[in-house]
């Protein structure tokens, strides 16, 4: 980790902190859905500790998306992101340092969000809830880490905002799965979350490689 | 020589597909559980096995393209032409899968769609390369082609993920025809015998399809890089 990274990262979490530009529509959003949700569904008891994790896992899905399509669309202001392309540093570390940045402002709104939602859905947690902090950061890696990447390849195009929908929630599905699993079994302790657990550690260890290493691709592509 | 080649491929193709049609509806006898409704597998299994092979030519030609796109520009563009082809054609084929799949579970299973391996599997691989498709047709010039590429190589990532994930989850689907374990498979040599006759006789014309589309792109490739040399020319 060197100044590169930092300052990048630093830049990001500074224009986040003075404009709450992305905190703040993520945040809205991701209510409306729950709150649409609960509408459309009308969860009583036993059903809303069956869907309530499918739910929350759906919602963030939909509201990072309006914070990762701001992620790279900042940067076309004032030609940053053709300044960035030309400084001598790899674009692995500017990808790396977008991914924290949007990583720590998608796990605000789901801390934001949860006691909302517990309410709302009026959820107890029959398994161990301290797994929780352990699917939900795993599944919100996976989401940003693959959303950082392919946003910055659709920023390049028409329809970009649209696009970067197509294109991530099919590569997603399968965490979304094991996230969605994950954290039904823990809300209703009727399942083990663990085998859950693991596919989504291994679907974070290959899409953070593979982005890594072909970031640069995207990034340069001309 | 070429031009013979040309010729006479598409017609062995109908004559393989008029044959393979024969012995589908006439000749292979009726499954002894499932009855009529069965030889639909006959067309089923055959679009299956293109539709993932030609995925896996459009994987390759992703890999080719972003290998060669700096050294070797006329080897990248035939790369991506392959790409190209084998994507679309492989949607096309994989539409099919999806279309005769519900059909006959609506009556072997009385369910039109369940969430199994293999169905969930096909589909996301069916909306993974219509994500492919779309970008194509969103983005514009080279940046495109890399930009396909990596999606392209992204996409297939994730099919044995997805296909892992799902067998954790539930599966429904019959085991496979040919590898599959004990019990499974086609105990009939004239079912058999069926099966590879259309599978040969769409393998033939998936590569016919395949092969137009690949020579339509080339074309169009040319087409563009005249046009560009023109405008060149002309800005002169």
């Amino acid at each position: 980790m060197n100044s590169v990274f930092w300052t990048h990262l630093v830049k990001d979490l500074r224009i986040e902190w003075r404009s709450l530009d992305a905190i703040v529509s993520m945040l809205f959003f991701a209510g409306l859905v729950v709150v649409l949700f609960s509408l459309a569904f009308d969860p009583r008891a036993a059903v809303s500790q069956g869907i309530a994790g499918g739910v929350l896992c759906v919602a963030t899905m939909f509201a990072s998306v309006s914070a990762l399509n701001q992620a790279w669309s900042r940067e076309i202001r004032h030609q940053v992101m053709d300044a960035q392309r030309m400084t001598p540093s790899s674009g692995a570390q500017l990808y790396f340092a977008k991914v924290l940045v949007n990583f720590i402002f998608v796990t605000l709104v789901q801390i934001a969000l949860a006691p909302f939602f517990f309410v709302m859905y009026n959820l107890h947690i029959a398994g161990p809830a301290w797994v929780l902090a352990l699917i939900l950061p795993l599944g919100t890696w996976a989401l940003v880490c693959n959303g950082v990447f392919f946003a910055a390849l659709s920023i390049r195009s028409r329809n970009r905002e649209l696009l970067l929908s197509l294109i991530l929630f099919p590569i997603f599905i399968p965490a979304l799965l094991g996230m969605v699993q994950a954290t039904t079994a823990v809300l209703t302790g009727d399942n083990d979350p663990w085998l859950w657990i693991k596919m989504l550690t291994g679907y974070d260890i290959i899409f953070t490689t593979v982005s890594l290493l072909l970031f640069d691709v995207v990034f340069h592509a001309e | 020589m070429k031009k013979a080649a040309f010729t006479l491929f598409p017609l062995i193709t109908i004559l393989l597909m008029v044959w393979g049609y024969y012995q589908a509806i006439y000749v292979a006898p009726d499954d002894a559980l499932q009855g009529y409704v069965f030889r639909i597998i006959y067309y089923h299994v055959p679009s299956a096995s293109v539709a993932f092979c030609f995925f896996a030519v459009s994987l390759l030609g992703s890999i080719g393209y972003l290998a060669f796109r700096r050294s070797d520009p006329n080897k990248a563009q035939i790369a991506d032409a392959w790409a190209l082809a084998g994507a679309e054609v492989g949607v096309i084929f994989c539409t099919v899968v999806l279309t005769t799949g519900p059909l006959w579970g609506r009556r072997a299973w009385g369910i039109w769609w369940t969430w199994d391996a293999r169905l969930t599997t096909t589909l996301v691989l069916w909306l993974i390369y219509m994500s492919y498709l779309l970008l194509r047709r969103f983005a514009a010039g080279p940046q495109m082609q890399t930009l396909a590429a990596v999606l392209g190589i992204f996409g297939a990532l994730d099919v044995p993920i997805v296909y892992m994930s799902n067998r954790w989850w539930r599966t429904q689907h019959p085991a496979p025809v040919f590898g599959g374990g004990e019990g499974s498979g086609m105990k009939d040599p004239t079912m058999v015998h069926a099966l590879l006759w259309n599978m040969l006789a769409w393998f033939c014309w998936g590569m016919l399809v395949l092969l137009l589309r690949y020579k339509v792109e080339r074309r169009h490739q040319e087409y563009a890089e005249l046009e560009a040399e023109e405008a060149l020319a002309s800005a002169d």
